[in-house]
């Protein structure tokens, strides 16, 4: 591509989680439209180690933007300046020629960095681990499949909830750095079904406790979240988990 | 070495259950003191790693990503068959069976196939249970849809996602016993060999990718549930970290390698757009009940379409050429996918191919859109409806039925399919071969277990949609917790091993010289530059079509291309702490040894067989023909040392229910 474009690169660069990191720039030339965001990363890695430089360390894995792995905060942004795409789904046709990109960490108290673009986001794990789950063990045994219909509107909500990849865009989008939108989520798609209801109290209350642990911050109802959010996952999963979560905690 | 598959004998429909009542048990208590490695979080390690754990015994999960979650089986689109029979079309345990072996072109087990069939309805109970949300019907019941040409509707599906909602279920079910303590979950660790110690599999040594720390991790057996090799083409499906160095380590301490060439390239995956590409999108096989391929009938017109002076709208019917249809009449656009991708590299290497790097066919929705348009026109009374209302009826049908897949093609490729034919060619996809278990999933090396597409047992040469989630969920749920116990059993007076022993240390101090060795040998070039060469050369040679010629080229390329890589690699930043460029070049050493077993192997089969093409051997018609008599076997390769000389062993398969007979999709 001879008359790609040329761009310069503002990158957080910082060694490890204790290290102090620094924006660092770059230019890089010969951009092609075509290019996804992380294919011009790796011409530009590709450039520093031939240089002899060390290169920027980013996650990322499938690049089909279902495994939720990329997490860059480009121009002020999570995933960029799209609506309902990861990192890995933004082409540079979205960007000019002689454009100055900035490109950041996620940024937030519960995901510290643990190289360059590249942070820790285990807390995710942990609040799953709490109660993200239905109580049932592997059984050659269980009831026939359709021995509980499910209305279909119910179904779909559930699976639209489920469909939360588990980025974290919504925490690193937030001025309060909650993660109430993924925890809402995935207390939605269970609350909705069937089959989550006789663990409905224990699971809201234990997710929640963890988040708090965790060391996210509360809602305040700003909604960059759900606008950032690759999945376009709703807000209302936010109303409906703190709704959950007052049910549980009345007496009854 | 002989390979005893260890097939329980009787009828083939009792033989699982005969097994799983004489299979011995491990108790409870004992349980507890036993420790299983599980190494990979898919569907087949998660599923495999919440069930041991839920048994009883302790369990340590790996995965290289920052999150079991992100394990690759989460891109799976189109949906996991099941033998459940609720459509009432005459499906059976049998029929699911049957497609399979057939579908596999006669190379897989039948055996371990119809154990496959028998618990695929046990799967959908269990993901039910745990809240994954399926697809329903207005009367809250379980929908399904037909899938890759069968004549049933046995799969179900979570709309494009059905990958994503499976792992998340099993993910959520191993989330539940690492809150228990069961599972010790190490995120961000990638296994680097395996310790053999007396003959028996002891444990692993890993790398944490965070610390750089060489870690020592023993067990009284080790689970392989890492996936396919497929990105030893470079440009894949698979994801970026996808690889085959847990499974390649253990082949190289004695596991046996199985059908390593059975290699699946999907025929439809959005064409290669420059040399910057990293990897490559499929768009879902159900696409080709609507869409129609074609490329242009005359060359004339394919060159100026690369020229781009002509649009492929503006091409008359009578200058197409519905290649599929043409060749197919009884199958049409929807042969498999072994005979959907070689027909339309025949037609790109014969000049008809479309975009500018002449490597791509036409995927039309033209039709589709007139057909519905026409019956919604129908439906709502427009006797005199224009041709532009019926298009425009006839998109918004498409629309509901395929939008995420046209929005995703229109956000890679920058054209929007409902103006302009979607361009598409075949890529690498899936991989039938891996790691030869035998009937308990066990490899050669005792204590060691490989399953999902890690292993080779029950896709032949040619695997069916909506089978890879089925195969992984099977093994992980309701075969492994079976047949692990039989093993275990005699490891109850074992007691904790130690990883202070000489083995330990041996294959600790194996992992800390190949670093070094490839962190200080003063390179200058970018470990990437070689996996795309090597890429390059598979593709070339071992890909769609293969032949001896190509294939001892091949492997003498892909010699020098190791040689090179060891020479020139550079590999910047510390040892000691996160390093992407190490963690891919460490994967890179091991892709470089095992194309050039595929090759062997592609070379060794002198015959085709379902995605393995060799163009010797074909028939007038240019279909594959296989060679029954001499290669009806499984082809194990051992390691003896030296990557260039394996030695073969072969496993003849014994078809006693299923009469093999010839493919024809006329």
């Amino acid at each position: 591509m001879e008359n790609g474009m040329n761009l310069t690169l503002k990158v957080w660069r910082q060694q490890n989680a204790e290290a102090p990191g620094q924006m660092v720039e770059y230019k890089l030339g010969n951009v092609s439209p075509d290019m996804s965001f992380l294919e011009m990363m790796d011409v530009l890695n590709d450039e520093l180690i031939r240089r002899g430089e060390d290169s920027i360390a980013f996650d990322h894995d499938c690049r089909e933007g279902i495994c939720g792995m990329c997490s860059m905060f480009i121009n002020g942004e999570a995933h960029g300046p799209n609506r309902g795409v990861t990192t890995c789904q933004l082409h540079m046709r979205s960007f000019k020629d002689g454009d100055t990109i900035f490109i950041e960490p996620w940024r937030s108290a519960g995901f510290p960095v643990i190289k360059d673009l590249m942070v820790d986001r285990s807390a995710f794990d942990r609040i799953q681990q709490a109660g993200g789950f239905i109580s049932v063990n592997t059984s050659g045994r269980t009831m026939d499949a359709n021995a509980i219909p499910v209305p279909k509107s119910d179904a779909d909500k559930a699976f639209d909830a489920a469909t939360c990849i588990g980025c974290g865009a919504c925490v690193a989008s937030c001025p309060n750095g909650s993660a109430m939108l993924f925890v809402g989520a995935k207390v939605s798609q269970f609350a909705l079904l069937p089959q989550g209801q006789p663990e409905r109290k224990e699971r809201v209350e234990n997710m929640v406790k963890q988040m708090d642990a965790e060391g996210f911050g509360n809602c305040s109802n700003i909604g960059a979240c759900e606008v950032q959010c690759p999945k376009s996952i709703s807000i209302e999963n936010i109303g409906r988990m703190n709704r959950e979560y007052l049910a549980a905690n009345l007496k009854p | 070495m002989e390979l005893i598959n260890k097939i329980p004998d009787g009828p083939l429909d009792q033989k699982w259950t005969k097994y799983k009542n004489t299979a011995r048990l491990v108790n409870p208590a004992n349980k507890r003191s036993i420790e299983v490695i599980v190494v990979g979080t898919g569907l087949a390690g998660s599923s495999a790693a919440a069930s041991l754990a839920e048994m009883g015994y302790k369990v340590k999960a790996l995965c290289f990503q920052d999150s079991p979650r992100r394990a690759h089986s989460i891109a799976a689109q189109g949906g996991i068959n099941a033998a459940k029979n609720y459509m009432n079309d005459g499906d059976s345990t049998y029929r699911l069976f049957y497609d399979t072996i057939k579908g596999g072109d006669y190379r897989a087990r039948e055996a371990n196939v119809h154990r496959l069939a028998e618990v695929s309805a046990n799967i959908i109970d269990q993901c039910v249970a745990q809240g994954v949300p399926f697809a329903r019907d207005y009367g809250g019941l379980l929908d399904n849809r037909s899938f890759g040409g069968t004549q049933v509707s046995r799969t179900f599906y979570a709309k494009g996602q059905t990958g994503q909602q499976l792992l998340l279920g099993a993910y959520s079910a191993m989330s539940r016993q690492i809150g228990k303590g069961n599972i010790q979950l190490l995120n961000r660790h990638e296994m680097l060999d395996l310790v053999v110690v007396n003959g028996k599999a002891r444990g692993i040594i890993a790398r944490n990718l965070v610390t750089g720390a060489i870690e020592r991790h023993s067990a009284h057996a080790v689970v392989l549930c890492t996936g396919g090799y497929g990105n030893v083409f470079f440009l894949s499906t698979n994801a970026m970290g996808s690889n085959v160095t847990a499974a390649w380590r253990a082949h190289k301490r004695g596991a046996l390698m199985a059908n390593p060439c059975f290699t699946q390239i999907h025929p439809t995956c959005i064409p290669v757009s420059g040399d910057h590409q990293s990897k490559l999108t499929l768009m879902s096989e159900s696409l080709r009940n609507d869409g129609r391929i074609w490329v242009p009938k005359f060359k004339e017109d394919a060159e100026a379409i690369r020229a781009k002076r002509l649009k492929p709208t503006e091409l008359t019917e009578d200058r197409r050429d519905y290649y599929l249809e043409r060749r197919y009449p009884a199958f049409g656009n929807l042969v498999p996918r072994d005979v959907a991708s070689r027909a339309a590299k025949e037609r790109c290497d014969a000049g008809f191919g479309v975009n500018a790097t002449g490597e791509a066919v036409y995927l039309d929705f033209a039709s589709a859109f007139e057909r519905y348009g026409k019956q919604q026109a129908t439906v709502k009374g427009l006797h005199n409806a224009t041709q532009e209302e019926i298009i425009a009826l006839g998109k918004k049908v498409v629309e509901e039925k395929y939008g995420n897949l046209f929005q995703m093609y229109e956000q890679i490729v920058a054209e929007n399919p409902y103006e302009t034919p979607m361009m598409i060619y075949p890529a690498v996809h899936y991989t039938m071969g891996g790691l030869w278990v035998d009937y308990e999933l066990m490899t050669t090396i005792p204590g060691c277990y490989a399953a999902g597409e890690a292993n080779f047992s029950d896709h032949g040469a040619n695997r069916l949609g909506a089978s890879a989630l089925m195969q992984g969920l099977a093994d992980g749920y309701f075969v492994l917790p079976y047949t692990i116990g039989n093993y275990l059993a005699d490891e109850i007076r074992t007691g904790k091993i130690s990883t202070d022993t000489p083995e330990f240390e041996e294959a600790e101090n194996r992992i800390k010289k190949q670093i070094e060795a490839l962190t200080q040998n003063n390179g200058t070039t970018p470990v990437d530059h070689f996996h795309k060469k090597l890429g390059k050369i598979m593709w070339d040679y071992c890909g769609m079509a293969r032949n001896e010629e190509g294939l001892k080229f091949a492997i003498s390329e892909i010699q020098k291309i190791r040689e090179d890589f060891y020479k020139n690699v550079r590999i910047p930043g510390a040892i000691n702490g996160m390093n992407p460029e190490l963690e891919k070049a460490l994967r890179v050493a091991d892709f470089l040894e095992l194309g050039e077993l595929m090759c062997k192997d592609a070379l060794e089969r002198n015959e085709s067989c379902g995605g393995h093409f060799r163009e010797e051997y074909q028939t007038e018609e240019g279909e594959a023909q296989r060679v029954d008599d001499v290669y009806n076997f499984v082809a194990a390769w051992e390691y003896s040392g030296n990557p260039s000389t394996p030695n073969l062993h072969k496993e003849a398969l014994v078809y006693e229910n299923i009469k093999v007979q010839s493919r024809s999709y006329k």
